[in-house]
């Protein structure tokens, strides 16, 4: 049994102490792929946040029935149910958006979060706090999503959710999109750059 | 001199601790280092002070880096004179042109570049390093001249803040931050640093050079840019239509970078380099030694999918930043391997690298930016593998003799 844990704290501390992506660099791969533009990045963070939250709680009430041996393979089936349902969801109500993001609701299944909060949380913790780290989590990843989200497609499109943000005298002036903010790697960059921020803003998550 | 000395002790008890500038303690003692020989002896232990320290070796750099600016500038001139249809060549007017041209972009590189660095220095409350003085002529010399200043600076900012500032400053840059400038330009802004309309300079300066119109069948592509989109076996031409002879490519009249067409100017900077001890001759030697071996591969190997396999080894050497890679790039000594027998590997791999991509890649003009940056990311791993190989060397020696 883990250690007790407030509800508070489950669902505050992901925000940003202890938030998944910037502290406990999980689920990286997600935030290169999807973040080239907003609104994919919206929905994914929200099919997260359900995924975690239904999974979280379903794990949290199977915990004393998994035998230990094939715990893993029962989260896995779990997680991927939940996945399946997500998936047919957004194919019928937000079919765009599901087209955007491909593959990767799918691999939602292999985010690592999912696996660390299952492992870490869910097995050793009752149902409502379990729901409450789920989403707590979600949040916290999809807040990072939505901030790089952000930041590439204002600069590497010029566009919000779509809409135009800077005039077209811009562009007559000789303004260019940056076209290296779309390409994968300038996640990593902003990503880093958000960790940047959040170090020096909190002392104690400082390494030596 | 002395005036200037004068001037530098009046006011610089300003700077010292309790001094109402204080804080800018270290752009003082980066001014004042700049000029004069520091007065200061270690007071501690046993130390080699050798006269040549890292300000020497960067203003030799950019000595060396000289006449591939004056070539710049007067290629910049003689390509919109050409251009234009311009008869005669007045060489005074076409180097103010060509001044004028790169002045605004050598001015914006350093403006961003140094005053980055002097901010960080007093906010790290160290030194001011004087490792920008290189990469801030660097830059500009490896641009088309028509890169728009905007770019520029927001390119420079990127790399040395993200290339160098975050890993510690000059000497602790795992890449080459002039390169990172460059690759950064070319990834975020392909319209603008590729192509065929960027690297000729179209219009009149303060009443200088001609206004050149594409119209009239001119074409600004650069010789590597032609060969990749033009048919097999193909002799590049310049920008009015001739062919562009070996020669020209060795003086540098083509079109290109700013500083990097020529091959004369380059080698006299080697020389330089060389003659100094500053630059690595096992690095030169070997990114050659490379670049003929893979320029031969290809050759031989020649098909029309790879237009560029066409050329000939020696073609490969004089078209493109091959050269300039070679002699200024590879060989910064932050970013290269250390190891002797680690620099002949290290060379040996830029120069393969660099054919490998300008050959086999036709997105990709020019291989020798992205080589020297794949291998500035190997440098270490090839250190470790050298230093490696000769403990086990001497493990296995003193096992045998024992």
């Amino acid at each position: 049994m883990a250690e007790k844990i407030k509800n508070r704290d489950a669902f505050f501390n992901p925000f940003s102490k202890n938030n998944p992506v910037v502290v406990q660099v999980l689920g990286i791969c997600s935030v290169l792929a999807v973040t080239a533009k907003l609104e994919p990045a919206i929905v994914m963070g929200i099919s997260v946040i359900a995924v975690l939250a239904f999974a979280n709680v379903i794990i949290s009430l199977l915990r004393n029935t998994i035998p230990t041996n094939i715990r893993i393979i029962v989260q896995l089936v779990v997680v991927a149910g939940l996945v399946v349902i997500v998936d047919q969801l957004l194919k019928a109500f937000a079919y765009d958006a599901s087209k955007q993001l491909s593959v990767f609701i799918g691999l939602i299944i292999t985010n690592c979060i999912l696996m660390g909060r299952l492992e870490a949380f869910a097995m050793g913790n009752k149902p409502w706090p379990s729901f409450l780290d789920g989403v707590g989590n979600g949040i916290g990843y999809t807040i990072i999503l939505v901030i790089v989200g952000f930041f590439r497609e204002l600069l590497g499109s010029g566009t919000l959710l779509g809409y135009q943000v800077f005039p077209q005298s811009f562009y007559d002036a000789g303004y260019v999109n940056n076209g290296l903010m779309i390409l994968p790697p300038m996640a990593l960059i902003v990503v880093a750059c958000i960790i940047w921020v959040q170090r020096s803003v909190n002392k104690d998550l400082q390494e030596d | 001199m002395k005036a200037l000395r004068n001037y530098l002790n009046r006011v610089k008890p300003n700077f010292e601790p309790g001094g109402k500038l204080h804080a800018f303690r270290s752009v003082f003692d980066g001014f004042e280092t700049f000029l004069f020989t520091p007065n200061t002896t270690s007071t501690s232990g046993v130390n080699i002070h050798d006269s040549l320290d890292s300000k020497r070796v960067m203003i030799i750099v950019v000595m060396a880096l000289m006449p591939c600016l004056f070539f710049g500038m007067y290629n910049t001139g003689y390509q919109n004179w050409l251009g234009a249809g311009a008869q005669s060549f007045p060489f005074w007017e076409i180097m103010l042109y060509g001044f004028l041209a790169i002045l605004p972009r050598i001015a914006v590189t350093y403006i961003v570049g140094l005053g980055i660095e002097f901010i960080v220095a007093q906010w790290r409350r160290e030194e001011i390093q004087e490792g920008f003085l290189v990469t801030g002529i660097l830059i500009p010399l490896i641009c088309p001249i028509e890169t728009p200043l905007w770019m520029l600076a927001v390119a420079t900012a990127f790399s040395v803040i993200f290339v160098k500032e975050v890993f510690g400053g000059t000497g602790y840059n795992v890449f080459n931050v002039a390169l990172v400038t460059r690759a950064f330009l070319f990834f975020a802004y392909p319209a603008q640093m590729s192509g065929d309309n960027v690297f000729v300079s179209t219009r009149p300066i303060l009443g200088l050079g001609y206004n050149v119109n594409y119209a009239d069948g001119i074409s600004g592509a650069t010789p590597l840019g032609q060969i990749a989109t033009s048919g097999a076996g193909e002799q590049p031409l310049n920008i009015i239509g001739d062919p562009i002879s070996t020669w020209d490519a060795f003086l540098g009249l083509i079109p290109g970078s700013f500083g990097e067409t020529s091959t004369l100017c380059i080698l006299i900077g080697a020389i330089i380099l060389l003659w100094t001890g500053i630059a690595s001759w096992r690095i030169i030697l070997s990114v050659v030694a490379g670049g003929l071996l893979m320029g031969w591969v290809a050759n031989t190997f020649q098909t029309p999918t790879y237009p560029a396999s066409f050329l000939s080894p020696l073609d490969q050497l004089l078209y493109g930043g091959f050269a300039f890679a070679a002699v200024f790039m590879a060989t910064d000594p932050v970013t290269a391997a250390r190891t002797g027998v680690g620099k002949y590997i290290y060379g040996f791999l830029v120069g393969v690298v660099a054919i490998l991509i300008r050959v086999y890649n036709n997105g990709y003009p020019e291989g020798a930016m992205l080589a020297v940056l794949l291998m500035n990311a190997l440098a270490p791993l090839i250190d470790y593998c050298v230093v490696q190989a000769n403990i086990n060397r001497r493990m296995r020696r003193t096992k045998t003799s024992a």
